[in-house]
C-alpha cells in the first residue's frame, strides 16, 4: 500500500517534467505578461465597476452603472459609429491596395527592389512623424491637396476641419500608413507559392486573372487571413493619427474609442468609464475575432 | 503525335556564355525520346525551352511543321510533367486532374468522363477526393502524370519525373510510364539524370553535357559504342573503365602501366600513338581459364569486392584510379588476392586523346548479343 503510494507520488513528480521544463522556458513572458498585459486588464476591469478619485483609485463601488451610463450615452454611441465606420474605410480598401501593389512588386522585372523598397516603406516611419507631414498636406491653405484641388479648379475641402470629410481625411493617412506592412506580408506570402504552379498553369493555357483567381488568392489567403486580423486589431486601437491631426473632432467626428478613452481617463479624470469603454472594445474586438476566424478559417487553404 | 524538331538551339542565360549550345536533334512522332546528362548539364533548361517557358537565345524549334519560337507555351498544344510535380495544394485529385480543362472550357461531361478515364487508368479512382498532401509520392506522381495525360496533347514533357521516388516505386513507374506512352502514342521527351531510366525506357537516348550533345542514338547502341570518353563512363553501371596508354612500336603493344600492356594486331599499327585513352567494360574483362596462354593472362591484385546477389564486381588499381571488373555468379574472391585475367584486344574501345573521339569500337560485341534463334 504505502509502496504504491509512494511510487504513484514519485511518478506524478516525474511525469510533470516535461510541464516544469515547459513553465521554465516560459517563465519570463509570463512575467512580462503579467506586468504589462495581465495585470493591467484585470486592473480595467476590476476599475469599470468603480468611480475613482483624480489619481485613479477605486473610491465608490457601482456594479454596472458605468456600462448601463455608456450605453445611454450619446457621445459613446457616436464614438462606436465611427470607430465602425474608420474600420469600414481603411481595412478593406488599405488591404485591397497592398495586395495590387504586392501583385505588380512581385513580377520579375528589372529594378523591381527599387518599388519593392519604397512600396514597404511606410513600415520605417512613425505614426508621429507622417501625422505630421499629412498636417501639411491637409492644411487649408498651404497643403498640397487643396493646392491640387485649385489647379484643377475644384472646389476647396477643408479636409480635418469638416465634420463630413475628417473621418475620411483620417482613414486616408491610415491607409497610407499601413500599405507599407500589409505590403510586405502579402508580398512574403506571394513570393513563398511555388512558381511552377504558374508555369504548370501557362502550359494549360490559364490567364492572368483565372491564374490569379484559381491559384494565387487560394495559395495566399492564410497570408490574407492574418493581415486582415491584423489590420482590423490595429484599426479598432487607432490613436496617434487622431491624436495628432484631429484631436477627435470636429463635433467628435473622428473621436475613435481608444480616443474617447484616452479623453475620458486622462482628460476627464474618470478612470471608471473609461475603463468600462475599455473592456467594451475589448469584447468587440474579441466578437469580431472570433467570428473571422469561425467565418475565415473554412475559406483559408493550409498547406 | 506530332514531331519536334530543334535546329541549331543556344541557350545563354547572363548574355555571356551559352548554357546550351547549338543543339540540333529531331524527336520522332510518337518517339519516346530521353535526354540524360549530369545535373546541371542544361537538361531542364533544354525541356522549358521546348515548353516556352524559357526564352530560346538563338536557333529554330519546331514543333509538327511550325517554327513556335515565339509562341506562348499554351499555343504549343503540349503537356508537361514537373520535377517537383506542381500540384495544386488547395485543389482535390479530381480538381487538379481537371484543372487543365476547366481553362480550355471542355464540357463538363467530357470532362467527367475523360477524369474517370484517366483515373481508373492509374488507379487513382479512390483518391479523387483527397487532397494532394494525404497522398503519398508514388500516388502524387500519378496525379502528376493524370494531369498531363488528360490533356491528350500530343506531345508531353518530363522533368526527372520519378527522381523523388524510392527504387522500387522507380522501377514499376518506368514501366507504368512506358506503357502508358505506348497506349497513347504520344511524343515524349523524358529528362533524367540516371542512366538506368534513360536505357530501359528510351526509344533513342540523347546524352547532354555541359550544354552540347556528346551522342544521339538506341540505348544499345550508345552503350556499345559510346562517342566519347564521358559517354563511356557516364552509360553503364559500372562503368566502363578508362585509361590512357602510350602506343610502343617496338612491341606493337600500347602500355597501359608498368606491367599490363595489350598487343595490337598487325593490321592495327595505327593505333600506336603517343598518347591513347584505352576503355573496356567491367564485365568484357575475363576470368583466365586452364586454356588461356600464359602470354596472355595479366596478374592483378584485388582491392575492394562487392557481392550484389548473383553478380560480383571487384576492383583492382590501374593508372590513377581504379578499373572494375563484373562477373555474374557468386565469385570467393578476397581483398588482397592475385586474379589471373584475359582481356580480349577485341573488346578495347581506343579514344582519339586530343579530339576525345572513338577511334576503335569492340569488335566483339556480337558474343554478348543473343538473337531469337538460341530460343528452342
Ligand atoms: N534561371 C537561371 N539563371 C541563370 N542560370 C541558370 C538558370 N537556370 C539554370 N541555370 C544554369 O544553367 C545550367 C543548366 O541548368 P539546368 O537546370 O538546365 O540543369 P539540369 O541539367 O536540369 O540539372 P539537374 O539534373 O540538376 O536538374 C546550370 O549551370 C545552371 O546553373
Ligand atoms: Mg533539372
Amino acid at each position: 500500500m504505502m509502496v504504491s503510494q509512494t511510487k504513484a507520488k514519485k511518478s506524478v513528480w516525474k511525469r510533470s517534467l516535461d510541464a516544469r521544463t515547459a513553465l521554465l522556458y516560459l517563465l519570463p513572458s509570463i512575467l512580462l505578461f503579467s506586468v504589462f498585459v495581465f495585470y493591467p486588464m484585470f486592473r480595467t476591469i476590476y476599475l469599470s465597476f468603480f468611480l475613482t478619485d483624480q489619481n485613479g483609485n477605486a473610491a465608490l463601488f457601482v456594479g454596472l452603472e458605468n456600462y448601463t451610463y455608456l450605453l445611454e450615452s450619446v457621445a459613446f454611441r457616436n464614438s462606436i459609429k465611427a470607430t465602425f465606420l474608420f474600420v469600414l474605410y481603411t481595412v478593406p480598401t488599405g488591404i485591397i491596395i497592398a495586395l495590387i501593389l504586392a501583385l505588380l512588386a512581385n513580377e520579375k522585372l528589372k529594378g523591381i527592389g527599387f518599388f519593392r523598397t519604397i512600396y514597404s516603406s511606410t513600415m520605417g516611419i512613425s505614426v508621429a512623424a507622417s501625422s505630421v507631414i499629412w498636417l501639411f498636406l491637409f492644411h487649408p491653405s498651404i497643403g498640397m491637396f487643396n493646392k491640387l484641388l485649385n489647379i484643377f479648379n475644384l472646389p476647396q475641402v477643408e479636409w480635418l476641419l469638416d465634420p463630413t470629410w475628417a473621418l475620411l481625411s483620417v482613414s486616408l493617412s491610415t491607409i497610407w500608413l499601413n500599405t507599407g506592412f500589409s505590403f510586405l506580408i502579402l508580398l512574403g506570402g506571394l513570393q513563398n507559392i511555388d512558381e511552377h504552379l504558374y508555369e504548370s498553369a501557362r502550359i494549360d493555357g490559364a490567364s492572368y486573372w483565372y491564374r490569379l483567381r484559381r491559384i494565387t488568392i487560394p495559395m495566399l489567403s492564410p497570408t490574407l487571413f492574418f493581415i486582415v486580423t491584423i489590420s482590423l486589431i490595429n484599426a479598432f486601437q487607432t490613436f496617434g493619427q487622431i491624436d495628432i491631426l484631429t484631436k477627435g473632432g470636429p463635433s467628435q467626428s473622428t473621436n475613435l474609442i481608444v480616443y474617447s478613452i484616452y479623453k475620458e481617463a486622462f482628460v476627464n479624470y474618470q478612470f471608471g468609464t473609461a475603463s468600462a469603454q475599455a473592456v467594451f472594445l475589448f469584447i468587440c474586438i474579441l466578437i469580431v475575432t472570433i467570428l473571422q476566424f469561425k467565418l475565415g478559417e473554412r475559406k483559408v487553404h493550409y498547406q | 503525335m506530332k514531331k519536334v524538331e530543334l535546329i541549331d538551339i543556344s541557350k545563354s542565360y547572363d548574355k555571356q556564355s551559352n548554357v546550351i549550345s547549338n543543339i540540333n536533334v529531331t524527336i520522332e512522332p510518337g518517339e519516346f525520346f530521353v535526354l540524360v546528362g549530369p545535373s546541371g548539364c542544361g537538361k531542364s533548361t533544354m525541356l522549358r525551352m521546348i515548353a516556352g517557358l524559357e526564352e530560346i537565345t538563338d536557333g529554330v524549334l519546331k514543333i509538327g511543321e511550325k517554327e513556335v519560337n515565339d509562341l506562348p507555351p499554351s499555343k504549343r498544344d503540349l503537356s508537361m510533367v514537373f520535377q517537383n510535380y506542381a500540384l495544386y495544394p488547395h485543389l482535390t485529385v479530381k480538381e487538379n486532374i481537371q484543372f487543365g480543362l476547366h481553362v480550355k472550357k471542355i464540357p463538363k461531361k467530357d470532362r467527367m468522363i475523360r477524369t474517370s478515364d484517366v483515373a481508373e487508368m492509374l488507379g487513382l479512382t479512390d483518391y479523387l477526393k483527397r487532397k494532394p498532401r494525404e497522398l503519398s509520392g508514388g500516388q502524387r506522381q500519378r496525379v502528376a502524370l493524370a494531369r498531363a495525360i488528360v490533356n491528350e496533347a500530343p506531345i508531353c514533357l518530363m522533368d526527372e519525373p520519378l527522381s523523388n521516388l524510392d527504387a522500387k516505386l522507380r522501377a514499376h513507374m518506368r514501366s507504368e510510364i512506358r506503357q502508358i506512352q505506348r497506349r497513347l502514342g504520344i511524343t515524349m521527351i523524358y529528362v533524367t539524370h540516371d542512366q538506368i531510366e534513360a536505357m530501359t525506357m528510351g526509344d533513342r537516348i540523347m546524352i547532354l553535357h555541359e550544354g552540347s550533345i556528346q551522342q544521339i542514338g538506341n540505348p544499345i547502341d550508345v552503350y556499345n559504342n559510346p562517342a566519347n570518353p564521358f559517354v563511356a563512363t557516364f552509360i553503364g553501371s559500372p562503368p566502363m573503365n578508362i585509361t590512357s596508354g602510350v602506343g610502343d612500336k617496338e612491341s606493337n603493344a600500347i602500355r597501359l602501366n608498368d606491367s599490363i600492356s595489350i598487343p595490337v594486331p598487325f593490321e592495327d599499327e595505327r593505333y600506336l600513338m603517343e598518347k591513347i585513352i584505352v576503355g573496356i567494360r567491367p564485365e568484357h574483362i575475363k576470368a583466365a581459364t586452364k586454356e588461356s596462354k600464359e602470354a596472355e593472362k595479366i596478374l592483378v591484385e584485388v582491392v575492394n569486392v562487392e557481392i550484389l546477389g548473383n553478380e560480383t564486381v571487384f576492383s583492382f588499381l590501374m593508372g590513377e584510379g581504379s578499373w572494375q571488373v563484373k562477373w555474374s555468379g557468386q565469385w570467393q574472391i578476397e581483398v588482397g588476392d592475385k586474379i589471373p585475367l584475359i582481356m580480349n584486344y577485341e573488346s578495347f574501345c581506343f579514344f582519339d586523346s586530343e579530339k576525345k573521339e572513338i577511334i576503335k569500337k569492340p569488335s566483339d560485341v556480337e558474343n554478348h548479343v543473343f538473337g531469337k534463334e538460341v530460343f528452342v
